[in-house]
């Protein structure tokens, strides 16, 4: 339970970490909170060569509402976002959501882009990410490049980044005036990994639900509204949902239990959702 | 945390490398490789054996130290991480209090908030930051927060009648029935 050993950079500028970034590639691997990637090197699950330290670089920390979106630096804290006081009316299912990430003791240290970099299907930041239809900011030494947050994760802790790549960031955008937002996960105890999470929005026209800890990756659904109403066939548009999300069995849950938890989770958060509407 | 200074060439795996914290209000240096945590630091380097060290992952709490004021766990942090740092571990509670327990370890003492200890170093240190941000949890907020700490002796019962009472408040869940289903 202890890190094989790496070489320690604390690079002065984020110029200076993509240039190590580049030089060493997939033997490198960037910390900034490590409340992920540090029991992974405790149990060796990974041993990079080096380690890239981004938990001082104040380039990265960064918190701003810029041209519709809310832009989340790579060194901004869990609990920095949650203490911010207009994220309620900002990204309202943020708001909600990042309570349920790890506990008081890991937001204090753990970082936003750093879940969305790990990519763990239950994980809520990739979630809220993909339900608010977000985006990701990679950048390397050379170039940087926008990725949208649906097309960003590939399946379990598995991205699109490249080993040279850094998250810079990642922005959400803004919740359009009238839109209503919910969410709820059913865990073994609050802060461990959710069995299935629910994070839905309904807007003038539609309703969407995003669904984490069942498929391989925060998964995306739509639906008109039927005259401002939830659309009478909900139950069945759950049902095949449910079914098409795939779920496994694993030591938590069932696959069965993951499917009716979709069902019921789902249509609560999407009654809360357009009860809430502002 | 605030910016620190950056470390100009990178610090080899197979060399001690220099780490000054401030722990519990003193400066104190010791020799880290990079890969050594700052729960071993602490225990090891510095001899301060009040951090307890558990599951090494982030789970039990045990390690929870304050880190520039802030409650973090100490495995899942480096040493080199920690280098310019300010470090509170539960020796420094009673340090700052001339020598005598504060109010909240004697409420422990009071409710038979510990048996065998091993747990209670990361619980007061979790508390010690948690309760200067929200110095009234309701019963809901303090166990959301203790779920954060894994406790084989108590229940958690006596835990929380100890810090609603240094809180000046009531504990409403008496059975372990109820406690069980909470955290």
């Amino acid at each position: 339970m202890k890190p094989a050993s790496f070489d320690y950079l604390r690079p002065a500028t984020v110029a200076d970490a993509l240039a190590a970034l580049a030089a060493e590639g997939d033997d490198a691997r960037v910390i900034a909170g490590g409340q992920s990637l540090m029991p992974m090197l405790n149990m060796r699950l990974v041993q990079p060569r080096l380690l890239i330290d981004f938990s001082r670089l104040e380039e990265l920390r960064t918190l701003r509402v810029e041209a519709g979106w809310l832009s989340v630096g790579a060194a901004v804290t869990q609990a920095e976002l949650l203490s911010r006081p207009s994220l309620r009316d900002e990204v309202p299912l943020l708001a909600a959501a990042l309570p349920w990430v790890g506990h008081f003791q890991t937001r204090n240290r753990g970082t936003v882009c750093g879940s969305v970099a790990h990519a763990d299907p239950s994980a809520e930041t990739p979630l809220c990410l993909v339900a608010t239809g977000g985006e990701v900011v990679l950048r390397n030494a050379r170039r940087r490049r926008t990725v949208k947050a649906a097309d960003f994760f590939l399946g379990p802790l598995t991205t699109v980044k490249a080993a040279d790549e850094i998250v810079e960031s990642v922005r959400f955008p803004l919740a359009a005036a009238g839109s209503g937002h919910a969410f709820r996960e059913v865990s073994m105890r609050h802060g461990d990994f959710a069995i299935t999470a629910c994070a839905a929005t309904v807007d003038g026209t539609r309703a969407s639900l995003a669904v984490g800890g069942v498929a391989d990756r925060p998964t995306l659904r739509f639906w008109p509204l039927a005259g401002g109403a939830l659309p009478p066939d909900l139950d069945a548009a759950l049902n095949a949902f449910a079914w098409d999300l795939g779920g496994d069995d694993d030591q938590h849950a069932t696959a069965r239990y993951r499917r009716d938890l979709v069902r019921r989770i789902g249509r609560t958060v999407l009654e809360e959702a357009l009860s809430c509407r502002r | 945390m605030p910016p620190l200074k950056s470390v100009a060439a990178t610090l080899a795996a197979d060399a001690r490398h220099t780490v000054t914290v401030v722990l519990n209000g003193a400066p104190r240096t010791g020799q880290a490789h990079p890969r050594l945590l700052l729960s071993d630091f602490l225990r090891h380097e510095l001899g301060a054996h009040g951090t307890r060290v558990g599951c090494e992952h982030g789970v039990c709490g045990a390690c929870t130290v304050r880190i520039d004021g802030v409650a973090q766990r100490a495995c899942l942090t480096l040493a080199v991480q920690a280098d310019g740092r300010r470090i509170d571990t539960v020796e420094g509670l009673s340090q700052s209090n001339e020598g005598r327990m504060t109010a909240l370890q004697e409420a422990f003492r009071r409710h038979h908030a510990l048996q065998c200890g091993f747990c209670t170093a990361g619980i007061l240190m979790s508390l010690s930051d948690y309760l200067g941000r929200n110095p009234k949890p309701t019963e809901e907020e303090l166990r959301d927060m203790l779920s954060a700490h894994l406790c084989r002796c108590t229940g958690y019962a006596g835990i929380v009648r100890a810090v609603m009472d240094v809180t000046g408040q009531a504990a409403v869940s008496k059975t372990m029935g109820e406690e069980a289903a909470h955290v």
